[in-house]
């Protein structure tokens, strides 16, 4: 992106009446040709080939891996056959709406809110503590959730004192442990956002609000909330991308398992290309998970009815 | 509002663009090529070879101790080379994998690597092995390899890809304490699915606090699940996988079924271990190491090699391993003939196609694989020796702590797998099945039905058939 405003000011110089516009035009293309470059090999040839690999029978071995096909839309026909992948659609899905959408978003959003206008060392105490799961590497966050939720592990200790018997609770609620620790580890991002929101609502408007006579929660529900809808839709997309890519954190968790109970698309995407060995179908499910994205995006977008 | 967005969309592209990274790189030296890279290395003295090998789990680890002995032997004799041994820290599925990809590129490519037999055909196909034909024919010592294991490294067009220097059966362990407390018999010798069934059954009736059967279950424990669980049962049907006459795959059989529903009622009774221990790439060393030296595991289904880590210098000494439990054989599903069933895999030494040091691994190779060094191998890890003339020597076949004789024994009704590169691909399918069922997260009807799709998805519907009745 920066790439591009540097391409606009550019652009602007070259119209500066009397300047000499056609040798500063071939300037800016050499010293613009490196970056292009690197985003030509690193980028759009990856990208490119992502879409070519997409329609093709590539795989890691066999005869397929030396004789590679063009195979028309047969990747996304046996996809949308395959019981698996619907599982792994609803799957993700299920993970982003109540880890990411609600989880984050909404824990995040009362956090911030709640420290809103309160004292600092509140505000810095709570902040770090929520902060500290953010900070924490995603294969860390595993490692921490897995010693908690582990048969035997912090949480079953801790449940004995009530004399509750040990849960495998992986393995017995796989995909509520996951999105457990995945608000863990995101919702400090959302709570800084809306921080950050928070902060730039006039006071003014609030106080005039209450002397008209807005309660607490009518004040936050038809003035703050209109007011910060952009970072509201900024956030929702940020964190939804986010949670789409999670890989890491439920590879190491759960493997996807048992069964497919936490089969998301990444998972399933690493399943079918690296141990399967089916890379042009892995390479497919990779074109869709995208696609959610972007639909994900525009849908957020539009019920927000924000500009950007 | 639009720029936005596209910003956001190309994000994910650049992710999802991992993905196809690595197969930028899979262009293939031809022939000719290659052997002009031979020839200019042997004219710049190479110095290294390098070999991979798969490590994994708790130390010792016998197959590095065995590369290095020959690696020793090997620097002596050739003066100035280094053999540099790349151990791979890995899972068995990320190993082949790992492999896998470190073979697609020259600047990665180990000069030897160990290949499962099961890989072997399917990498060779890939362009990744080299034939070893015209090598071997001028190679002595290669008459003393039995002409089955020959046949595991072979692919269907004849080329040979790697040396095998271990081979395995596997059938039933039994805990004799266990089976006494229990009121079995013993020694025990199960003559169908239901006898090891009713055995375990009345384990859990009378021994509590030990798991009745235990055997690998888990996507996670890779091929151990397909083989020494869901093939062990499939092949004692009047079933097999592949139909090698017409080179079909038999995606629906009653013998399929079958053992899908043997496995459910043995996890639906409670008659396995907690998804916890089972699910778990480490379900192996749970068994091996923890849980049967505990005597906690009244029969487990599994492998000839695994009393191999009770060795004196194993990951769990246990020298009276071998009296407390004992193998017998694993009997057909209604004990038709041949009576018993058992599966043979292996593992050989390969030389990667874009090796630049082919001769110098080949000779690496023949030094590692002789009767010596592939006999302490052997002994050590507790395989079985695919050279006649290890297999006959007594100093190995009453090696203290092994069952060499019995599980030698099982080769007489043992099966190979199918010798067919998509075999890798459908073995992952059958994992998923098999823990599909285990959990309960389907019916073996369902996961019978999901596994013919993913297999006709994969290898082309023309290639597979369904056997009825």
């Amino acid at each position: 992106m920066a790439v591009h405003a540097f391409a606009k000011s550019t652009g602007r110089r070259n119209r500066v009446p009397g300047g000499v516009g056609h040798h500063n035009g071939w300037r800016a293309i050499m010293f613009l040709l490196p970056s292009w470059l690197l985003l030509a090999v690193f980028f759009f040839v990856p990208i490119l080939l992502t879409f070519y690999f997409a329609f093709t029978n590539l795989s890691l071995t066999g005869t397929s891996s030396l004789a590679t096909k063009f195979v028309g839309f047969q990747n996304f026909v046996s996809m949308f056959q395959d019981p698996t992948f619907r599982i792994s659609v609803i799957k993700t899905i299920v993970f982003l709406l109540f880890s990411a959408v609600i989880g984050q978003q909404v824990l995040g959003l009362l956090l911030a809110v709640l420290m809103n206008e309160r004292h600092r060392l509140f505000r810095s105490a709570i902040g770090v503590l929520v902060i500290a799961g953010w900070v924490t590497p995603e294969i860390v966050v595993a490692f921490i959730f897995y010693a908690f939720f582990s048969d035997g592990g912090t949480l079953d200790t801790f449940l004995s004192v009530f004399h509750v018997q040990p849960i495998a609770w992986l393995y017995a609620f796989p995909m509520v442990s996951v999105i457990i620790a995945n608000i863990w580890h995101g919702t400090a991002f959302s709570m800084m956002v809306y921080q950050a929101a928070l902060g730039d609502v006039p006071k003014e408007i609030l106080e005039s609000a209450a002397i008209d006579g807005a309660g607490r929660f009518q004040r936050f529900v038809r003035v703050t909330l209109p007011m910060i809808k952009g970072s509201i839709a900024t956030n929702m997309m940020l964190i939804t991308l986010q949670t789409l890519g999670v890989f890491t954190l439920i590879y190491s968790l759960t493997g996807g398992g048992p069964g497919n109970r936490t089969t998301t698309l990444p998972i399933y995407m690493y399943q079918q290309a690296f141990s399967d060995y089916q890379l042009g179908y892995g390479t497919a499910i990779s074109l869709i998970l995208l696609m959610i994205g972007i639909v994900a995006s525009f849908v957020y977008l539009r019920m927000l009815k924000v500009k950007l | 509002m639009k720029k936005r967005t596209v910003c956001i969309g190309s994000s994910i592209v650049l992710a999802c663009a991992g993905l196809s990274g690595c197969a930028t790189n899979s262009s293939h030296t031809s022939p000719a090529q290659t052997s002009h890279q031979q020839a200019a290395a042997s004219t710049t003295k190479p110095r290294v070879i390098t070999v991979a090998y798969q490590q994994f789990g708790n130390p010792p680890y016998f197959n590095q101790e065995w590369l290095q002995q020959a690696a020793q032997q090997f620097e002596k004799q050739y003066h100035g080379v280094t053999v540099k041994l790349e151990p791979i820290e890995a899972s068995e599925n990320d190993f082949y994998t790992k492999i896998d990809l470190m073979m697609k590129s020259a600047s990665t490519a180990p000069d030897v690597v160990t290949e499962d037999t099961f890989l072997i055909n399917a990498d060779g196909s890939a362009g990744y092995l080299q034939p070893l034909n015209a090598d071997v024919k001028s190679w002595p010592d290669w008459s003393e390899f039995s002409a089955a294991m020959k046949t595991g490294s072979t692919s269907n067009s004849g080329e040979v890809y790697g040396v095998p220097y271990s081979t395995d059966t596997r059938g039933l362990y039994y805990d004799v304490k266990i089976f006494k407390e229990a009121g079995l018999p013993v020694p025990w010798h199960p003559k169908n699915w239901n006898d090891v069934l009713n055995a375990a059954k009345k384990i859990k009736e009378k021994v509590p606090g030990v798991v009745p059967l235990w055997m690998q279950v888990g996507k996670a424990t890779g091929e151990a699940t397909t083989m020494q669980t869901f093939e062990m049962l499939l092949y004692g049907t009047h079933d097999t996988l592949y139909d090698a006459a017409k080179h079909k795959w038999i995606v629906q059989s009653p013998g399929f079924l079958n053992s899908l529903k043997w496995i459910q009622t043995v996890y639906a009774d409670g008659l396995g271990p907690s998804f916890s221990q089972i699910l778990n790439a480490q379900a192996g060393n749970i068994e091996s190491q923890q849980l049967m030296p505990q005597q906690k595991i009244g029969i487990a289904l599994d492998g000839n090699w695994l009393p191999g880590s009770w060795q004196k210098n194993g990951p769990a000494p246990w020298p009276d391993g071998t009296k407390a439990y004992q193998l017998t054989a694993m009997p057909t599903e209604f004990g038709q003939a041949p009576g018993y069933t058992s599966m043979s895999g292996g593992w050989a030494l390969s030389i990667s196609h874009l090796s630049q040091n082919k001769q110098l691994a080949w000779d690496f190779i023949k030094i590692a694989t002789d009767k010596k060094n592939m006999e302490w191998y052997d002994v050590h890890q507790g395989n079985l020796a695919p050279r006649k003339d290890i297999a006959n020597d007594p100093a190995y076949e009453n090696a203290p702590g092994q069952f060499f004789k019995v599980a030698t024994s099982f080769e007489k009704f043992t099966h190979f797998r199918p010798a067919n590169s998509q075999y890798p691909s459908v073995s992952t399918q059958i994992q998923a099945a098999v823990e599909a069922v285990a959990t309960g997260a389907l019916t073996p009807e369902q996961a019978m039905q999901q596994y013919a799709n993913n297999v006709q998805r994969i290898v082309g519907a023309s290639n597979t058939e369904t056997v009825s009745k």
